[in-house]
């Protein structure tokens, strides 16, 4: 990689590159060493049991958790997690959606837009403001931007998560299981959202157990267990003909629980 | 016999008489409480977010000005800073302003605890999505922490400001001219304790009154829409 201002970042190039990742806490090492790379407008899955692992990947990635070893590069340039600055400006340009949204609570929809546009991006008010609406319509929330998060529905709260993140413009986009604190009925309004972004190219890591999508739309499904990845691959690759017994086992369980629909 | 009779409303007259001298007392129990619950603000709050966010060695000096200020009675408080401290520093400061002071350093080490509890009691998650969008952790504490921690801590602040209320009559040991100071000089003149001090004691229920219900009345001002408190 020493070499990487030598060529020109092209779009074979991944523009985000996890090297070996290793996170302990206590006497447990709970991340054994991953690396992920991905390239502009992939979307990689991660699947695998819970407690694998995939959560504390994906926060150290942003290093919401410090992992205690691994390199990490955003679009060839080496980030220095150490320095401040560095680290919130990567940040700013790597979107994160948790599994239960984490809205601010004292902030309407259409506020907790702005509120980093405003205060992070030192946007002025005005064009904050139509920022945010903008991305409230986007999630087709544009009639609900004065609700306050405990007004909206779990589906409701995830697309405005999901709007306050695109308001920054990140490069990449880590999801954690967005969809699994909703009830099956709002799954379907957030996975189209989704959708839409795959559609616009936005490159995405996430971690969902929801296969009918997974199947569709990844680029590559990654399985993850105890620390470590075991095996990754095209969907129908890993989904239907995994060389590693645990994978399929693992995809048959899950296909059967959260079935071929999505 | 005769002249005792004739003396009551006399005295009683003086009662009357005194009550504006009370009652001006009461403006300035007002300002001793108000100078110390904005001390114990600005002081508790980062005090409080030191505690939960700060380094080990932070905590424990933070752990120590709690410990010192809840534990150390408040007159010996209020001599040790009126005669002790401030007249060692050479530093002269009326007995007021070191009323004002000692209750503001103790309130703090108090509302420390109510902010605390507030910022703990709070979704952890919100910091992490605050942190994930960029912000640093001064921001976050700032823009997304603080204003709901505080809002969850009106109820037990206006419990703080009855107490601090209560406790402000101490400083009539150092002479300041509240309200038991000044009851206690009219009292030593007329000899009607009864009246007097039941006069004072309603003064003292009513500025809780007043107080509770304002704060009451903030509460549901600030309260975050569709958000159930119970
Ligand atoms: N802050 C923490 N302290 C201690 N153990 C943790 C912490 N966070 C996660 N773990 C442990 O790390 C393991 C992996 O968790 P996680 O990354 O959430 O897995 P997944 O998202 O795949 O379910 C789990 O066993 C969990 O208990
Ligand atoms: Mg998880």
């Amino acid at each position: 990689m020493e070499s990487a201002g030598f060529v020109s970042i092209s779009e074979m190039e991944p523009i985000l590159r996890v090297e070996n990742v290793r996170k302990r806490y206590g006497k447990r090492e709970i991340l054994k060493g991953v690396s992920l790379s991905i390239r502009r407008g992939e979307l990689k899955v991660l699947i695998g049991p819970s407690g694998g692992g995939k959560s504390t990947f994906l926060q150290c990635i942003n290093y919401l958790v410090t992992p205690d070893e691994g390199d990490i590069w955003l679009e060839g340039r080496h980030i220095d997690h150490t320095h401040k600055r560095e680290l919130y400006r990567y940040r700013q340009q790597v979107g994160m959606i948790f599994q239960d949204f984490n809205l601010f609570d004292h902030l309407s929809a259409v506020q907790n837009i702005e509120v980093s546009l405003i205060h992070v991006k030192r946007m002025d008010r005005k064009p904050a403001r139509e920022r945010a609406m903008a991305e409230l319509e986007r999630v087709g929330l544009r009639g609900h931007a004065d609700h306050y998060p405990a007004q909206l529905s779990g589906g409701q709260k995830q697309r405005v998560s999901i709007a306050r993140a695109l308001a920054m413009d990140p490069k990449v986009m880590l999801l954690d299981e967005p969809t699994s604190a909703l009830d099956p009925e709002l799954i379907g309004e957030v996975l189209s959202v989704i959708k839409d972004l795959v559609a616009n190219g936005m490159t995405m890591i996430m971690a969902t157990h929801q296969i009918g999508f997974s199947r569709a739309l990844a680029d590559e499904i990654v399985f993850m267990e105890d620390g470590r990845i075991l095996e990754r691959g095209p969907p129908l690759k890993i989904l239907s003909d995994a060389k590693c017994e645990r994978t399929r086992e693992f995809c048959s369980k899950i296909t059967e629980l959260y079935g071929e629909a999505d | 016999m005769k002249g005792s009779v004739t003396a009551m409303p006399d005295k009683l007259i003086a009662v009357w008489n005194a009550l504006p001298y009370m009652l001006g007392g009461s403006l300035v129990t007002m300002g001793v409480v108000a100078g110390a619950m904005l001390i114990g603000l600005f002081g508790g709050i980062p005090l409080a977010v030191g505690q939960v966010y700060g380094k080990p060695a932070l905590k424990r000096i933070i752990g120590i000005y709690i410990w010192f200020f809840r534990g150390v009675p408040l007159l010996v408080l209020l001599f040790l800073f009126y005669f002790g401290l401030f007249s060692l520093l050479d530093i002269n400061l009326s007995a007021f302003t070191v009323a004002v002071i000692v209750l503001g350093l103790i309130s703090a080490a108090y509302q420390s605890q109510i902010f605390r509890g507030s910022i703990l009691s709070l979704p952890e998650g919100q910091l992490k999505a605050a942190r994930a969008l960029g912000m640093s952790d001064f921001k976050a504490v700032h823009l997304i922490v603080l204003p709901q921690a505080l809002r969850l801590s009106i109820p037990a602040w206006s419990n703080e400001y009855s107490i601090v209320l209560k406790d402000s009559a101490v400083t009539y040991a150092l002479g300041v001219a509240e309200i038991m100071a000044r009851t206690h000089f009219v009292a030593t003149r007329t000899y009607q304790h009864l009246p007097l001090y039941m006069a004072a004691g309603l003064i003292y229920l009513v500025l809780t009154y007043a107080g509770t219900k304002g704060l009451r009345i903030l509460e549901s001002r600030v309260r975050i829409r569709g958000y159930s408190h119970s």
